[in-house]
């Protein structure tokens, strides 16, 4: 599949691709109206403000309380997976990851994997590790399917292919999918990826699939989904393989059901999921269908990082509902793929660095004016504003040693931070700030009529002639 | 949400924090405020030395630099009186981030406590301090109200210049599309990402010029400098001698429309 | 050092900072109300048929000829039922005299996977139990009634006795005491299969199946 290689820095061409979408009115117009849409379903969900409040901070507290115990709940998962018959991998990078996944496949000699939808096997760029090792690794998920056959990747992490029209698609499905008809019809497209994709589900000798939550003291998985096709990945070929982020794991099966409720009601705006299918073992003797191995690779890629700094934690409390994104003014305005990073949108620009470094990054934590709406609808209280104002503070602070993270004083730039220093030695003396604002009334007239970026689209910025605090002076 | 608080029910003295954005670009909205105040029997104390709230610096990145401009704001409200910014914005930065901002200080913190317990947005003083029922005194009008991001999600004060509008007899409130969304100031944002930045202003004037309004008012003087500026540029693109979308602080449309 | 030995030395190096233990009990105590059958029942109903589901009112005599009416009225004259289970026995005694084949879910799949996917137009099956507030079936499908006869066939239809329908999903998790006996394989479900990935359109049979019938039994309305 066409892809970004691997080592590809988001930051790179950030403001082109972000410039490409914005100019482009009819990109403009779908994202704008698909986040409209899931907007008004997620607030369809949470009419009583009370619940919704209490329910996210019950959300919060979940997440705080498991991401506290972690380690532990991490060693009871394995025990417990483990006394269930699942194997568990450990993976530090991306590379471990595959490695484990494809040495699997190789064991089996297996020629097809069929995913389920895996945002996490999109961050470790399985597909392309896949088919440089000659297994064909399909995307079962509707919308990943549509995108893989593209030649693309996912703009978002619940709807996959939302930057696509149906017309599109069906361009796609006619020039791609041998013997099909062209046809706008949505239910049709759908029946064509279906009838597909079944024949594949009977092939496979490989199922693989991500997990929205790890039950440590029962040792289960638990996936989400509507389609159904995550199902059909984790019954119907012989070997099922998980993979999931360390950071998904609740030590309850207690904690479910609010994170579940809080998950699809926020990413769609349904109060659950056509499927909830919680895995505890592989098929046991005398069960006629179901894999007969199980194995569950939990995937670092710099959560521990995050996980070392308090504030920086909070990051790994997402439950990867979406909503931050369906409800960013930036995302909305230029799509997932501009951002370049797998996971795209707000959480995209909090959780990324600890996976690429600040160096490939830092550019995405300055696209966003602090809004708060991503905060405000993060239904596990994930700061992200104070996250970003972080990362900001992170990147361009000089390099120093013991850094909180990797790529730290990546951004750094002596002049912009000198420029900040003389700001603050003005800023915090009543005298300099005096002659400095006198100075920008009396000859506000010097000011240029172009102020770089700012007189793009706007008029340039004039000092008033006389300041507030000289007209009080002549009120008396 | 609002930051009622009882033990000062009829304060007769309080500190005016105006804002550096009030001072240099917006002094007339800050005259207006006082005025305003003043009219309803308060005693308005303007501390010479104030100079900005540290924000910019802050958002941007540079906590250090930000903790030196509010430190020297710690230091302008020596007595117990509230403290009232024309900004929910800048009032966001003193009361929600200056304690955070001296955490590791505990005499400053203790000091950015006091203050920010003290820090009222001016509509949410108006409305929840002061309980202001505004007489209108003009004719028909309708405006359109634009609420920053802060004083929204982090003040929690959106429904307070909404209820002032909304006691003012003959003026009709319009509702435009994408309300509660961001206009795309975000300080340096709009200059670190002017694309997005003014893709985002270009949206929200068109929402607010769709209304047919004839002006719009926040209490915010930031994003008034964002969207009247844009609304100015796309009148010079166009060849409009008269401003398609006039605004003003919402101080000064309640100035003008109670004044006897 | 293995990966496993790293990963756990840099979480157990960062900070300790447990965090107090959240009251979900409490939650659940204080937002959702215990309600009688009869509301619990409305409210299944009401969120399944909104997810697309049929619902019919059953009893313990007239389920059996209302599944034959659901399947005549889609021509469908083949039925996928497990037996060993007192319904599939029920479906495997009634139907085939009258012209519907049942075939039975005998043998691993890998025995008869071509005929699981080509020729198995329907199924039915049980529930274990419901939950009212978000209209879910819950399935622990297990070696009589395996997980495919919930997934494969384009008709699945389902039989679930009204008095056993929790609240929440919660109170069934607790009531059932889950914790301590989750089968291989326990599975929710709240309508058909369903997809909006197409210029968010909803359209209904993406993988699973195209329709979801539940025989509602006990319900006197």
């Amino acid at each position: 599949m066409n892809a970004q290689p691997i080592h590809f820095k988001p930051s790179e061409g950030f403001r082109d691709r972000a410039k490409a979408v914005v100019d482009n009115p009819f990109l403009r117009q779908s994202f704008r109206g698909a986040m409209d849409f899931l907007m008004s379903k997620r607030a369809g969900q949470f009419p009583d403000v009370e619940e919704l409040e209490s329910l996210r901070t019950l959300g919060e507290q979940i997440r705080q309380y498991n991401l506290g115990k972690l380690p532990e709940l991490l060693v009871r998962l394995e025990e417990n997976l483990t006394r269930n018959g699942i194997q568990v991998h450990w993976a530090e990078t991306p590379d471990e990851a595959n490695e484990i996944i494809l040495g699997i496949c190789k064991r089996v000699d297996a020629k097809l994997m069929v995913k389920g939808k895996s945002m996490v096997s999109e961050e470790i760029e399985l597909n392309h590790a896949a088919e440089a090792a000659g297994i064909g690794a399909l995307e079962s998920d509707m919308g990943e399917y549509i995108v893989q056959l593209a030649g693309e990747k996912p703009s978002h992490i619940i709807m996959p292919a939302i930057h696509k029209t149906k017309e599109e698609i069906a361009k796609l499905f006619h020039e791609k999918v041998p013997g099909v008809e062209y046809t706008d019809n949505v239910d049709a497209l759908i029946q064509i990826g279906r009838k597909v994709l079944r024949e594949k589900f009977l092939e496979a000798d490989i199922g693989l699939s991500g997990v929205n939550f790890a039950i440590a003291e029962t040792g289960t998985l638990c996936l989400v989904e509507n389609e159904g096709n995550g199902r059909m990945c984790t019954t119907t070929p012989p070997i099922h393989v998980a993979i999931t982020g360390i950071e998904k794991i609740v030590e309850q099966l207690s904690h479910v059901p609010p994170l579940l409720s809080l998950l699809t009601r926020s990413a769609t705006g349904q109060n659950i999921s056509t499927y909830f299918n919680m895995i505890s073992s592989p098929r046991k003797p005398g069960e006629k269908d179901g894999p007969e191995e199980v194995h569950l690779v939990l995937l670092d890629n710099g959560r521990s990082q995050a996980y070392a700094d308090e504030q920086l934690r909070k990051t790994l409390q997402c439950i990867r509902c979406g909503a931050c994104m369906n409800h960013c003014p930036v995302y909305t305005r230029i799509g997932g793929h501009a951002y370049g990073t797998t996971y795209p949108g707000p959480i995209g620009k909090i959780i990324s660095p600890h996976m690429l470094g600040l160096e490939a990054t830092a550019t995405m934590a300055t696209a966003s004016s602090l809004c708060g709406a991503c905060g405000e609808v993060c239904p596990v209280k994930i700061p992200i504003p104070e996250l970003l104002m972080r990362l900001r503070e992170e990147s361009f602070s000089a390099p120093h040693p013991n850094p909180a993270m990797r790529g730290q004083g990546a951004g750094y730039n002596g002049l912009v931070s000198f420029v900040w220093r003389a700001w603050a030695t003005v800023y915090r003396s009543p005298m300099l700030y005096g002659l400095a604002t006198w100075a920008g009334s009396r000859f506000s007239w010097l000011m240029p009529s172009s102020q770089g970026p700012w007189t793009t689209v706007r008029t340039p910025l004039k000092p008033a002639p006389k300041r507030l605090r000289d007209m009080l002076k002549e009120r008396g | 949400m609002s930051s009622v608080q009882p033990a000062t029910p009829h304060p007769t003295d309080i500190y005016f924090f105006a804002t550096c954005v009030v001072d240099q670009f917006f002094p007339g909205a800050g005259m207006d405020a006082i005025t305003l105040l003043e009219r309803l029997g308060i005693r308005v104390h303007f501390p010479e030395e104030q100079t900005c709230c540290g924000q910019p610096a802050y958002t941007s990145g540079f906590p250090d630099e930000a903790r030196k401009v509010a430190a020297h704001q710690l230091t302008l409200f020596p007595n117990d009186w509230p403290v009232v910014v024309p900004s929910g914005s800048c009032a966001g930065m003193m009361k929600h981030h200056y304690p955070t901002l001296f955490a590791a200080d505990p005499a400053r913190r203790a000091q950015a406590e006091a203050l920010s317990a003290r820090i009222y947005e001016l509509t949410d003083f108006l409305v929840n301090l002061l309980d202001w029922q505004p007489q209108d005194t003009g004719g028909e009008c309708t405006v359109v109200l634009h609420t920053s991001c802060s004083a929204r999600r982090e003040m929690g004060v959106h429904l307070t210049g909404r209820k002032l509008l909304g006691g003012l007899g003959k003026v009709t409130v319009a509702q435009q599309d994408h309300e509660s969304e961001c206009c795309g100031f975000g300080g340096t944002f709009s200059i670190k990402q002017p694309e997005i930045s003014g893709a985002m202003v270009e949206d929200k004037v068109k929402a607010l010029k769709a209304t047919g309004a004839e002006r719009v008012v926040s209490a915010d003087c930031g994003c008034l400098m964002n969207i009247l500026g844009h609304a100015a540029w796309k009148d010079a693109q166009e060849g409009r001698a008269q401003p398609s979308l006039p605004g003003e602080h919402i101080a000064s449309f309640l100035l003008r429309r109670t004044a006897r | 050092m293995s990966a496993r030995d790293r990963i756990l030395a840099k979480l157990k190096a960062a900070p300790n900072l447990p965090k107090p233990e959240p009251d979900v009990a409490a939650w659940f105590a204080g937002h959702r109300p215990v309600e009688n059958t009869a509301d619990k029942v409305a409210r299944f109903r009401k969120c399944i048929e909104f997810a697309h589901a049929e619902v019919h009112a059953v009893t313990a005599i007239t389920w059996l000829p209302k599944l034959r009416e659901v399947l005549a009225a889609r021509q469908i004259d083949k039925l996928l039922v497990a037996e060993e289970t007192p319904h599939g026995n029920a479906a495997l005694d009634e139907l085939p005299p009258q012209g519907i084949e049942c075939s039975t879910y005998d043998m691993p799949i890998e025995a008869w996977k071509t005929e699981m996917f080509h020729a198995t137009p329907a199924s039915l099956t049980a529930a274990r139990a419901a939950i009212a507030e978000t209209g879910t079936l819950i399935l622990w499908p297990d070696a009589k009634e395996p997980r495919l006869m919930s997934l494969v066939p384009p008709v699945h239809i389902v039989l679930l006795d009204s008095a056993k329908i929790y609240n929440t999903f919660y109170e069934a998790t607790q009531a059932e005491g889950w914790k301590d006996s989750l089968p291989t394989n326990a599975l929710l479900i709240s309508g058909p299969s369903k997809t909006a990935d197409i210029q968010v359109t909803l359209a209904y049979g993406a993988h699973g199946p195209k329709e979801l019938i539940v025989l509602l039994m006990g319900d006197e309305q």
